[in-house]
């Protein structure tokens, strides 16, 4: 964890926006000690303490710091993609103030002395909090489930596999059992990769067109549902790591209906863009799963209001130039997102479909939630883990603008609406734009 | 090298990438040019020089003896110094040489490079790193140009005409660049067009791009004009697609009994290379309704009228 800055702050002439109490509200927040202290009409009038650096916010938001829950980082052995200080300049622009990072790092993530590193070099490097996802099996390789019970005493907050499917129910079924007697939150990528075969986008006429192998939404649902027979044999904890097409939706709706602890995201891509922006065989647009129809993004975005949808997600995966600059099939799916998935997500407010609460309840409260995490919120005694952001800023994104080491940007020459313009993260200032 | 084709259109655009953006008054315009290269063609004196002091490139990352000798030939009877260039290399290497190999070839200053690669897309990308005309040879199952362009032009020198014509696509489409362009440029020219194929061997949604579908062959070839059979690319097929090329052969090879369902006078049409007693028997591949060989004839005419036409628009500097 971050050392905290002591010393006090009043967040004045604010629009506070806190999901976790419903909360919309004109404000001021104060904060001390590396955590808030109140957020309430006019502290300033009320006095506070001498030394407070005032901040006017000239109405602009403040909200809990963004918590996302999947991104990765290339720290240890890909450095060269992504390093977890570079990971941590990017968030902190973006106004994620904690981000998980994945397992699929060489070596994996899969014994306790990597967990122990990844969190000791984020502690040195980092300016927001990086927290890691640790392995669901030994390599990654789906055969043998990792050692929870130490991985998760050495601070891994959740455990998965990264973007492989743990094909062998048997083995799904053992680490579901084996996870419960240690509350543990299993993650897990739905995609049967028999169905997903050669494939590199989403199945239909504009592959078809395009000459480009497809992956059927078949491939994602199969994978649900089994899983879902599994967590209702086991009661464990389940989260579905991205979902991206209408009928997954359904089968989520159903077992959440029948009272499973199932949870599930959606990342910031598949809610903003569809297929079609694939265009002429743009790579930064190959993600795992792919981009889906027009309709299942409407669906998805209705299904974050609805809540059937718990968090979105970045999905940062930073890809260099090498293994981009390809044919279509050739190239590696992966676009990074923690710098713009505030900003991408407010296209979701200012089209009329979420309100600025719900976003930001997908994106900081809820993951907070399910991950046991304290933050997410503007209460009294919560961490000082805060971001201000002016939702109507026009801006033009330059990927050459932006922090990751990769610039693999799903939104390059995007027009985009607000922007954060300072995160504090316990109660220090690390981002602020001018 | 006195003689010059008469036609003076040149086409709008820089490379051809595809089928996909021409117009038919493009489509017209390459084909009414290609005649004019048929009738040099078959003369004695086949030497012309409006490419003169041009280079031309043919760049190929997949093995092809037709289509590249076809260029090569179509080049040299215009007067281009013609390079063939075949890479092959280690299928993870693929990718990065074919971008490195581009920043090589521009940099010998080449007016023209036909490109064939494996990966769909690909010469698209190439194209946006070479300051030349790029022509597709044929980019993974997505198209094939030039191919088009020649059945295009057997179709309309035998039948006089290509719209209202029923012209049947039968075979593997869905590894099939050639069915792609063709389709496109059949709907484009107003002719009307049909699949035939096993459902595994259709891509997804292939309905939506203006054809028919059909399973049955004996329904699909139903008052056909124009058969135009696809190379079953068994090399492409990963995993389980048909049961067998004996199954195959049986419902969807072009013999002649299947044949009969079409009009008595239909034509029947392969790109080639082709799998005799896989998708066509040798009775119909060899016999009076076929089309084949003029296929190949054509085929060094409309590449000499494709190079044309975009040779008129480089500078002369």
């Amino acid at each position: 964890m971050l050392r905290a800055d002591t010393r006090p702050i009043l967040l004045a002439n604010a629009r506070v926006v806190d999901p976790a109490r419903d909360l919309d509200v004109t404000g001021d927040v104060l904060i001390a000690d590396g955590v808030i202290k109140d957020s309430a009409k006019n502290i300033r009038a009320a006095g506070v303490p001498e030394g407070t650096e005032v901040i006017d916010c000239h109405g602009c938001v403040v909200a809990p710091g963004l918590v996302d829950m999947r991104a990765f980082i290339g720290e240890p052995g890909a450095e060269h993609r992504e390093t977890l200080a570079s990971a941590s300049q990017a968030a902190a622009a973006g106004g994620v103030t904690t981000v998980i990072c994945q397992p699929a790092t060489d070596p994996p993530i899969d014994d306790p002395a990597t967990v122990d590193f990844v969190l000791r070099r984020a502690r040195d490097t980092a300016i927001v909090h990086i927290l890691p996802m640790a392995a669901l099996t030994k390599g990654l390789e789906g055969n043998e489930i990792a050692e929870i019970g130490l991985l998760k005493a050495a601070g891994a907050v959740a455990f998965t596999d990264g973007t492989k499917s743990v094909m062998n129910a048997q083995v799904f079924r053992r680490a579901l059992t084996y996870a419960c007697d240690f509350d543990a939150l299993i993650v897990h990528h739905t995609e049967d990769v028999n169905l997903v075969g050669d494939g590199v986008m989403n199945e239909g006429e504009f592959a078809t067109r395009l000459g480009l192998l497809g992956i059927p939404k078949a491939a994602e649902t199969v994978m649900l549902e089994r899983d879902l027979r599994l967590v209702a044999m086991t009661e464990a904890r389940y989260h579905a790591a991205s979902v991206t097409c209408a009928e997954s939706l359904e089968v989520l709706r159903r077992a959440k209906e029948a009272g499973l602890t199932v949870t599930a995201s959606a990342t910031i891509n598949h809610l903003a863009l569809n297929e079609n922006d694939v265009g002429s065989y743009r790579t930064f647009l190959k993600l795992s799963p792919p981009l889906r129809g027009e309709a299942d993004r409407v669906a998805l975005v209705a299904a974050i209001k609805e809540g059937i949808v718990d968090a979105i997600i970045s999905d940062h995966d930073p890809q260099d130039v090498e293994v981009k600059r390809l044919p279509f099939a050739e190239a590696a799916p992966g676009a990074i997102g923690l710098e713009t998935m505030l900003p991408v997500g407010l296209r979701l407010v200012h089209d009329g479909s979420l309100t600025l609460l719900k976003l930001i309840h997908a994106l900081s409260t809820r993951p907070a939630e399910l991950l046991g995490l304290p933050g997410g919120t503007l209460k009294a005694g919560a961490p000082a883990d805060v971001i201000l952001f002016d939702p109507d800023v026009p801006w033009v994104l330059d990927r050459a603008t932006l922090k990751s080491r990769c610039n693999n940007t799903a939104f390059d020459e995007a027009r985009l609406t607000g922007r954060v313009t300072r995160t504090i993260v316990a109660g220090r200032t690390v981002y602020e734009y001018v | 090298m006195d003689a010059r084709s008469t036609s003076a259109f040149a086409l709008g655009q820089r490379h051809l990438l595809g089928i996909e953006g021409l117009s038919a008054e493009d489509i017209n315009g390459l084909l009414d040019l290609s005649d004019e290269f048929v009738a040099i063609n078959r003369r004695v004196e086949k030497k012309l020089a409006s490419l003169r002091g041009r280079t031309l490139i043919n760049l190929f990352f997949e093995a092809s003896t037709r289509t590249q000798s076809s260029f090569e030939l179509a080049g040299k009877r215009l007067g281009a110094d013609v390079m063939n260039m075949s890479v092959i290399s280690s299928a993870m290497r693929k990718g990065e040489t074919l971008l490195d190999t581009a920043a090589t070839l521009n940099a010998m200053h080449p007016d023209l490079i036909v490109v064939r690669h494996h990966a769909s897309g690909a010469v698209e990308l190439l194209a946006q790193k070479v300051e030349c005309s790029v022509i597709n040879a044929g980019d993974g199952a997505h198209e094939h140009p030039t191919q088009a362009l020649l059945d295009a032009l057997t179709i309309r020198r035998n039948k006089g005409a290509i719209d209202r014509l029923t012209v049947v696509i039968c075979g593997d489409i869905l590894h099939s660049r050639v069915a792609r362009s063709n389709i496109i440029l059949l709907n484009t020219l107003g002719a009307r067009v049909r699949v035939v194929a096993p459902t595994t061997l259709l891509p997804s949604g292939i309905e939506r791009l203006g054809v028919e579908v059909h399973r049955d062959m004996r329904e699909g070839l139903r008052d056909a004009d124009i058969v135009m059979m696809l190379r079953l690319q068994r090399e492409r097929m990963n995993g389980s697609l048909i049961p067998s090329t004996r199954e195959y052969f049986h419902y969807y090879g072009l013999d002649a009994a299947k044949l009969k369902f079409a009009k008595p006078d239909a034509l029947v049409m392969h790109p080639g290379p082709m799998n005799r007693g896989v998708e066509i028997d040798s009775v119909v591949a060899d016999g009076a309704q076929s089309l084949i060989q003029e296929q190949v004839e054509m085929g060094v005419a409309v590449r000499m009228a494709v190079l044309e036409a975009l040779a008129r628009n480089l500078p002369n500097a």
